[in-house]
């Protein structure tokens, strides 16, 4: 029988490994990639205590489509702002962006 | 149902370790999208069918064209080792395991009020009613927001020419 329990375990699996990825990696095209995972899973959570914790209310599924629009206005400003930086340092490397460091 | 779930969730985390494990950034970006699409597999489990839709559309379909641009705007030459991890993925590793097993003993340790009631058979209708009486202010804000991050976007990514 699969529960409520499943759901958020798995849920917060995936975003651990979201965030290991926005960590660990160098890209900063692989850390949106990160972020985008993260925010997925969060979803998974609020859609898994909707359908169980109050079935015949869908609170949970709405601001999964909030969540849904503000992740893609999100990569959307974070892609641009890869490509500006790219344009003037031919690099995506987040180590090699250091402007704000003295 | 348990057979389904298990299936999901193993093609839906290995693809997840597989994005991030991956040396190729553009691989990368393809087990994305099949993260992705298990989540709306999963969605469907849950019988939110409506929120299955909109994240084929706009995670597998929008967001996994928005990266692959930005991949090919920025990637020059041949796609090996471009993917490759910091100084500090180790710690990185180690947050990220300790989190998930402090998550997994929060979880299975507290005492949740699930309710035994039969959802919705219909989705839609219950989502546009809320949004369009209860939550219309948040509704419109993500409009505002959505016009927003368009506008930020073409700004940012056109170069600024410096006026006189």
């Amino acid at each position: 029988m699969i529960g409520l329990n499943h759901f958020l375990v798995f849920s917060g699996t995936l975003f651990c490994i979201g965030l290991f990825g926005a960590l660990a990696k160098r890209s900063a095209i692989a850390i949106l990639m990160g972020l985008e995972v993260m925010l997925t899973a969060v979803n998974i959570n609020l859609v898994a205590i909707s359908r169980y914790v109050t079935p015949e209310y869908l609170v949970g599924q709405v601001f999964a489509v909030f969540v849904i629009a503000v992740a893609a206005a999100e990569v959307a400003v974070g892609l641009a702002l890869i490509v500006a930086i790219y344009r003037n340092r031919i690099s995506v490397n987040v180590e090699d962006f250091d402007w704000l460091k003295w | 149902m348990v057979f389904m779930f298990w299936l999901i969730a193993i093609i839906t985390l290995g693809s997840a370790l597989a994005m991030v494990l991956n040396k190729n950034i553009f691989r990368s970006a393809l087990f994305m999208v099949v993260t992705f699409i298990g989540v709306a597999a999963m969605y469907v489990l849950l019988q939110a069918d409506f929120l299955a839709a909109v994240q084929i559309l706009v995670y597998a379909g929008a967001i996994a064209i928005f990266i692959v641009f930005g991949i090919m705007l920025t990637v020059r030459g041949n796609m090996k080792q471009t993917n490759l991890f910091s100084k500090n993925a180790a710690l990185a590793g180690l947050v990220s395991l300790v989190l998930v097993v402090i998550n997994a003993i929060m979880v299975l340790t507290s005492d949740w009020p699930v309710s035994e009631a039969a959802p919705p058979v219909e989705t839609v209708g219950q989502i546009a009613e809320l949004m369009l009486t209860k939550f219309i202010v948040p509704f419109e804000v993500v409009a505002v927001l959505l016009l927003v991050a368009l506008l930020g976007a073409i700004i940012i990514a056109k170069e600024v020419k410096k006026t006189s």
